[in-house]
């Protein structure tokens, strides 16, 4: 495989290959919840509540969790379509509102949604939508630059430039909305859920231009899915989030191969077991996700966990190694020795 | 008097209008009692279709149904009026996708499953409230008394499916349409659906035809897989015939495409191409086009039906060939 080239007028590397291309750090996002008569201020939901992550150039972190979960508002916050409360984000050893402006940071960082009908607008032509933002942001040949694309997402130009999203089917139109997030050259692109509305057959189709378009334009992604097996296909390493926080990360081997959060477990264990003669026999868990309006106390999966003692409910526990320099983080009072957890440091989860 | 609870002969679906489109070409089924069968598909497959017209929900004036549905002997084509309400609840009921637009957004839950009750077994209120009461710890709903008295907003995702399928098994039908009842929920909610609906079905001794997508899904719930594409059944066989020996092409893609066991960042054995517009009655393979083992004679004729065995069948002309290494 030849080394990667690069999309035309890429932005040029700064901060080096061992800078992170994105630091997130402490990022925080409360919702006001309006109501009552005068339509004040009654609650508040935590959506996102000190995420931190990296993601380092070239990889794939994949993002799983449930609905509420705050996945979807991590990655609007990441590309500023909605402003944080507090935390940082560093692209490319830049800081966003510092450094670095939001315009220089769209440039980089493009994001694809689950709906590809709804992130197309119906009266622009195809062609039209694909050129939009490259002529916004005054980089040359706009249309050239979309036709190109198009050819490389497999959908020829001469047939669909002129066409309309109606025209098009569901696969074709998440083509198209890959095609108009590398229009801009972006080093990095987040992938919300962009695969889970296609059918299987199609979704496996969009899943290898994915992987081709990764590699031949060195591409960095972050890829949020509710699809176990999809993240696991694509990823190199696997976020965890419940009710707004990070609860695990870690490569994905290791992680497939021990969960080492009660919640990650779990989530491990409700996937279907795709084996006739050895059913599901227990599902892991009971109950919904709680509310992410007002969360539980201390750890907030301590109301859904089997192995919850005293120290949960009242401790919030922090993301740390499973050992000295370990990838393999989890937010868990069993791997903390002095959390008071009576389990902790043993291996209760296997 | 047949020994099946479901037999539907040769059923063509056609919706008329502006342009036609048919959706269920020449489906024929059988469902015995005590039975799950899943119907997996991709989208515009036919399978709501099929379910909507066991149910003869479908809007009479623009569409024509062909063919014969019998379900517990009873020709469902020709019902009207009275006869077609009773059968609707007391021998056929359904749980669909979105419980939240299923449900009434202003009753009480414990009345809207009272109401059906009172409806089809003539029964005092109370008495339906109370059956509605067992029916809520059947579907294992804590505190069921005080859910009784909630609307529909108060209560979770995975409450609201159980709320459904308690409404629907109320009357306690012979046969349950369950249409991806477990798409719209987290993947820790799924599981108890698909387990709840297994012990249901045990419990109740119905027969369940369960829609979904999902080929995990339909692994968990079934004893047996047919498989439909562009309105017709293109395989059909126990749950671990299809997954362990699959023989149509179509079902290989779709295996393949649940990534379960594919390694990691390994180029998919993606099927190419989409669906085939449903504009013309088939009248050669519809997966020819996007088949990689096609040949002339699929583009001339409808494959013929491969029956390996009683109940096991593959419409495609390679179903006897050996499985190609992939």
């Amino acid at each position: 495989m030849s080394v990667t080239e690069t999309l035309p007028d890429t932005a040029p590397d700064k901060g080096g290959p061992a800078q992170p291309l994105l630091i997130v750090r402490d990022l925080q996002k409360y919702f006001p919840v309006r109501g009552g008569i005068l339509g004040g201020r009654k609650a508040v939901v935590q959506a996102v509540d000190g995420v931190s992550f990296e993601v380092k150039k070239g990889e794939t972190l994949g993002i799983v969790g449930e609905s509420g979960c705050g996945k979807s508002t991590t990655a609007r916050l990441l590309i500023g379509l909605i402003d944080k409360d507090r935390g940082e984000i560093i692209y490319d050893g830049q800081d966003l509102g510092g450094t670095l402006s939001l315009r220089d940071l769209r440039r980089g960082v493009q994001m694809v949604f689950q709906d590809s009908y709804a992130s197309l607008n119906p009266r622009l032509t195809i062609e039209e939508s694909i050129a939009f933002g490259a002529r916004i942001q005054g980089l040359p040949d706009p249309v050239g630059r979309a036709r190109r694309l198009m050819e490389r997402v497999g959908l020829s130009p001469d047939r669909f430039a002129q066409r309309y999203p109606h025209e098009v089917s569901g696969g074709q139109r998440q083509r198209i909305n890959i095609a108009r997030a590398l229009a801009m050259s972006p080093r990095l692109v987040v992938l919300d859920e962009a695969v889970s509305a296609l059918d299987k057959s199609v979704e496996a189709q969009v899943l290898n231009l994915l992987a081709d378009l990764r590699r031949e334009f060195g591409l960095t992604y972050i890829f949020i899915s509710h699809d176990l097996n999809v993240v696991r296909y694509i990823s190199d390493r696997i976020l965890v989030m419940y009710l707004g926080e990070v609860v695990e990360v870690a490569p994905v081997d290791q992680i497939w191969s021990r969960q080492a959060h009660p919640y990650t477990r779990s989530l491990f264990s409700a996937m279907p077991s795709m084996d006739p003669d050895n059913r599901t026999l227990e599902p892991p868990l009971s109950g919904d996700p709680p509310n992410p309006i007002n969360p539980p106390s201390g750890c907030r999966f301590h109301t859904r966990c089997r192995l919850a003692e005293s120290a949960c409910k009242t401790r919030v526990p922090t993301l740390r190694p499973l050992s000295v320099g370990s990838e393999h983080l989890a937010a868990c009072h069993l791997h903390d020795l002095g959390s008071g957890h009576s389990k902790a440091g043993k291996d209760v989860l296997a | 008097m047949s020994e099946n609870l479901v037999e539907i002969r040769n059923l063509d679906v056609r919706f008329t209008g502006a342009r036609t489109v048919h959706a269920i070409n020449d489906l024929t089924l059988t469902l015995k009692q005590n039975e799950t069968l899943a119907l997996l598909g991709e989208s515009g497959s036919g399978k709501s279709v099929t379910l909507k017209t066991l149910l003869r929900l479908l809007p009479p004036k623009r569409s024509r149904i062909d063919g014969a549905i019998e379900v517990n002997g009873v020709d469902v084509l020709t019902l009207s009026g009275k006869t077609l309400q009773a059968y609707r609840g007391e021998e056929v009921s359904m749980v669909f996708q979105e419980p939240g637009l299923a449900l009434d957004p202003v009753y009480t839950v414990g009345d809207q499953i009272a109401e059906a009750v009172m409806r089809h077994k003539k029964v005092r209120r109370e008495e339906a409230l109370s059956t509605a009461l067992d029916m809520l710890r059947r579907v294992r709903i804590p505190s069921p008394e005080r859910r009784l008295r909630n609307y529909p907003h108060e209560l979770s995702g995975g409450m609201l499916q159980r709320v459904m399928i308690a409404l629907a098994l109320a009357c306690r039908p012979r046969l349950l349409l369950a249409d991806e009842p477990t798409t719209a929920l987290d993947a820790t909610v799924q599981i108890q659906i698909l387990l709840l609906l297994r012990d249901l079905q045990r419990e109740f001794g119905m027969g369940v035809i369960f829609v979904t997508h999902d080929i995990g899904v339909a692994v968990e719930v079934s004893e047996r897989i047919a498989v439909m594409y562009a309105g017709q059944i293109v395989e059909e066989g126990t749950t671990s015939e299809i997954i362990k020996d699959p023989r149509h092409p179509y079902t290989r893609g779709l295996l393949a495409a649940n990534l379960h066991d594919v390694a990691r960042g390994a180029r998919l054995n993606a099927i190419p191409g989409a669906p085939p517009p449903l504009d013309t009655r088939p009248d050669s393979c519809s997966f020819a086009p996007r088949c990689p083992l096609a040949e002339a004679a699929c583009r001339a004729a409808l494959p013929p039906v491969h029956v390996p065995n009683d109940r096991r069948r593959v419409a495609c002309i390679h179903a006897n060939a050996p499985v190609p290494a992939e």
